[in-house]
């Protein structure tokens, strides 16, 4: 990613919302279509227009900074990935289907679920129903950061534009 | 073979190195944030490519398919990816309002200030 390098804050949100884009795509290619959906949607299209209307209300240069500052950051992501790759030494080899991960609840989900829920798409079901509580959760997480943002921002607007208390 | 079958995970190592050098070499907070996206993004690329089966096809029912891939990773990310979109934009209206306090978005600028004022 040559994003790292670039100053210009509006390049470094395009080529994010490009990278979500080739991620979501790479998604169908992993058979997982529900969640290519989901990123090419929000992850590459709402999350980049957020961050553009962030750039629209703060600045879009970055501040050059001095070489000595990169050096110890490389080397900790450096010793990190390193130990992450000896990490993957164990794990088991992609898309085996004698996998732990396949020898679970999901063989369940996969034979049972049609006729239980009655909706052929598996992840819907899943989504929906068995993991129904998982879903509200996440509409909480999305609702209070919703609260959040319209006050850190809906709030800041009022006294700096010099509006009373019209709405 | 033993060593192709690593590949995604290295990949998602690359990914996730870069996002993870990005959240703490750059002092500019958007950036910063977009280094987060991409940190995120690769455990999704994790995740995902755990669930795949060889020659599976996607977990929607059909009488010819012999193979589902693991609908489980899925629905896991399913949720991360909205709610990572929530924390994004969360910490965006942060960066608006630091902008306005303080007139700028680098975090070594901030903590000038914040040192200068304590003073």
């Amino acid at each position: 990613m040559a994003a790292i390098r670039l100053r210009d804050l509006f390049a470094v949100v395009m080529l994010f919302g490009i990278y979500s884009f080739v991620s979501a795509s790479l998604f169908v290619v992993l058979d997982a279509v529900d969640v290519a959906f989901t990123e090419a949607s929000v992850g590459a299209g709402v999350s980049t227009v957020f961050m553009l209307g962030a750039l629209a209300l703060t600045t879009s240069k970055e501040k050059p900074k001095s070489a000595r500052k990169t050096l110890l950051p490389l080397l900790a992501v450096t010793i990190t990935g390193l130990a992450l790759v000896y990490g993957t030494w164990d794990i088991p080899a992609y898309g085996d289907p004698a996998n732990p991960i396949h020898h679970h609840v999901v063989q369940r989900f996969i034979e049972d679920s049609p006729r239980e829920i009655g909706i052929p798409n598996i992840v819907t079901s899943v989504l929906a129903s068995y993991r129904g509580y998982d879903t509200l959760g996440e509409t909480t997480v999305v609702f209070t950061a919703a609260i959040g943002v319209l006050l850190l921002i809906g709030g800041a607007r009022r006294p700096s534009s010099g509006r009373d208390n019209a709405g | 073979m033993q060593i192709l079958g690593h590949f995604n995970y290295w990949i998602f190592i690359i990914l996730m190195m870069c996002g993870f050098y990005m959240v703490i070499a750059s002092d500019n907070l958007i950036k910063k944030l977009v280094g987060l996206g991409i940190f995120q993004t690769s455990v999704f690329i994790l995740y995902i490519s755990m669930g795949k089966i060889t020659g599976g096809t996607a977990p929607i029912v059909i009488d010819k398919a012999v193979v589902y891939s693991n609908p489980l990773p899925h629905v896991l990310i399913l949720t991360a990816i909205v709610v990572g979109v929530a924390t994004t934009s969360l910490g965006l209206a942060l960066v608006v309002r630091i902008q306005e306090a303080y007139g700028t978005i680098e975090a070594d600028e901030i903590l000038a200030q914040d040192r200068d004022d304590s003073l």
